[in-house]
């Protein structure tokens, strides 16, 4: 017992303490960070209402996209790379170590990176569009509505898509080369092989990634922040559920204004959300897992 | 023979394949390098140069933004900082998350099954959305500001993955090993201490890089906790200095450099460990 103490109470006050106390903030009134009245399900309730309605429903439904657009362009391109990295007979580890790096970075410094390479006025990407007369690449990437989201999509593409490139891959590697083997002597192609073998074997891997990119997307946070700052510029188009989580909880530069009871009640929403989809998303898809 | 031959046509789409797996490899190795290569070859240039001219090759390691940085930047604090909260925040889970998991696998007791779902629980919650009851916590129990509530945080967040990864490790090795011990006379710590220790040593590696490297490149905690200067991490520092210096890009890129180089160059040594550790619980499973 001695030896499982000091795990159990360090992830019990730290972890799950706060994650209970959590529940019981979005049922009470705020002052500042000062618990007031018990409301019941009044932050719930103002949560549909006017300015917060607005602001939820754009959130999430930037969350979705961010979850949509990088889960299918991710596997895709994940795949592509897994795949090349499985055929080559040399250099595996090279093109392993290399698709993986930009993992290991931080978010913060990819995003300033990213920032300032494509910044409008002295960015490397607006300068060579203007030399070369490319006004198809000389756009306001992270400056116009429409399209800022999908700049930053695209920034998380390239810091992320490694990671599911490698889980790919391991996938792959874990085929029992037999089964390869026979379809070959059976004179089936490389392309059948992939598409009739590879692919379904592998739906372990995509679960996982399913998973992970869904967890993630709801919780994006660093790069919109550091990026689009914590009101999502511009004019919101970027704010996600955790940016408005958070600028309610702790403000914004321009307003100290914070509301615990409407935070909380998102942290809730949020977390429900994920666990369930989490949840019924990995039954589901397991379901359809061939064992090997 | 012929029976293998490959049809003229199948040949064909098989070559263009080929050049397209290969040709994804190349373009990406570009892609990942290319930001990375502009990045450090700007933090040697003027930020005048950079705005006119900004893909040209530096002309010499001039060193005058690493200067600015250093003096003016409070790096090295913030580099300290940031080493002893991973470093400290790492050997706890270690530690701590190595005696758990041997608890768990070796000994039948009567809560066994609900400490597992307990650190399971732990698992499957995201931290980040408890920030405010989280926040409120740590204010109450006076550790805003404090490194030392950082740390806790942080090992709190890692342990029970750590718990997992340790426990599945300790199961697969032989129960005799620690009988024999314990036949020689050796008390239950000397087991772990002298028999079991020595053999998790490999798994402790990826449970460190799977713990260190979140901490490492964490930017929403310290963000949440930390407001005095002399305590901020790395992450943080960047922003704050990417704040003053703004205008000069050629001090920012130096700045995003030293940030980013430290896992690079650990990278480079030990990229198969670090990828076998991030992708831990991903893989296999």
């Amino acid at each position: 017992m001695l030896f499982i103490t000091p795990a159990l109470v360090l992830t019990f006050i730290f972890t799950l303490v706060p994650a209970m106390t959590l529940l019981s903030y979005s049922l009470f009134g705020w002052k500042s960070f000062k618990r007031m009245e018990f409301v019941g399900l009044a932050n719930f309730e103002r949560l549909t209402q006017f300015p917060f309605r607005q602001d939820f429903t754009l959130a999430f439904a930037n969350n979705v996209k961010v979850f949509l657009v990088l889960f299918f362009v991710q596997t895709a391109v994940g795949l592509l790379l897994a795949y090349a990295i499985y055929r080559l007979k040399r250099g595996q580890k090279f093109f392993q170590a290399i698709v993986f790096l930009p993992v290991i970075l931080s978010l913060v410094i990819v995003a300033f990176i990213w920032k300032l390479i494509l910044d409008p006025l002295f960015g490397p990407i607006s300068t060579v569009a203007q030399q070369m007369d490319w006004p198809w690449l000389n756009q306001p990437w992270l400056g116009q509505p429409g399209l800022a989201l999908f700049t930053l999509i695209f920034i998380g593409f390239w810091r992320w898509v490694g990671f599911p490139a490698i889980v790919f891959l391991a996938g792959m590697n874990s085929i029992n080369e037999d089964f390869l083997e026979a379809a070959r002597i059976d004179g089936a192609s490389e392309g059948q092989i992939f598409r009739k073998i590879i692919f379904p074997l592998m739906a372990p891997s995509f679960t996982i990634i399913a998973i992970l990119t869904f967890i993630g997307a709801f919780e994006w946070f660093e790069l919109p922040y550091v990026i689009g700052g914590v009101t999502g510029q511009p004019g919101g188009s970027t704010t996600t559920m955790a940016l408005l989580f958070y600028r309610l909880a702790f403000g914004t530069v321009d307003s100290a204004t914070v509301d615990v009871g409407i935070s909380s009640a998102i942290g809730v929403i949020l977390f429900l959300f994920v666990g369930i989809g989490a949840a019924l998303g990995s039954y589901y898809l397991r379901k359809r897992e061939i064992e090997q | 023979m012929s029976k293998f031959k490959v049809p003229a046509g199948q040949k064909v789409s098989h070559l263009g394949a080929e050049v397209l797996l290969k040709g994804a490899l190349i373009v990406n190795a570009f892609g990942v390098f290319l930001p990375l290569i502009f990045m450090i070859n700007s933090s040697f240039r003027k930020s005048s140069d950079l705005f006119t001219t900004p893909l040209q090759i530096a002309s010499s390691f001039d060193l005058t933004n690493y200067k600015l940085v250093f003096t003016e930047g409070n790096f090295v604090s913030y580099f300290w900082n940031s080493f002893i909260v991973t470093f400290s925040a790492t050997a706890i889970v270690i530690v701590c998350g190595s005696s758990a998991a041997y608890a768990l696998a070796r000994y039948k007791f009567r809560f066994n099954g609900a400490i597992y779902i307990f650190f399971l629980a732990g698992l499957l919650i995201p931290a980040k959305l408890a920030l405010v009851p989280l926040f409120i916590q740590m204010k109450n129990m006076g550790l805003l500001d404090s490194r030392i509530g950082l740390i806790l945080v942080y090992a709190a967040g890692a342990m029970p993955a750590a718990v997992f990864i340790f426990t599945g490790f300790i199961r697969a090795l032989p129960v005799d090993l620690d009988n024999a011990a314990r036949i020689d006379g050796a008390k239950e710590h000397q087991v772990f201490i002298k028999v079991m220790l020595p053999l998790i040593i490999p798994v402790t590696g990826i449970v460190g890089i799977y713990s260190a490297i979140p901490m490492w490149n964490d930017f929403l905690l310290p963000l949440v906790f930390i407001r005095d200067p002399s305590k901020m991490t790395i992450m943080q520092g960047i922003s704050i200095f990417f704040g003053e210096y703004g205008s000069n890009w050629g001090a920012i890129f130096a700045g995003l450099t030293m940030a980013a180089l430290p896992l690079i160059i650990l990278y480079v040594i030990l990229s198969s460990k670090f990828i076998k550790g991030l992708t831990a619980g991903a893989t296999k499973g």
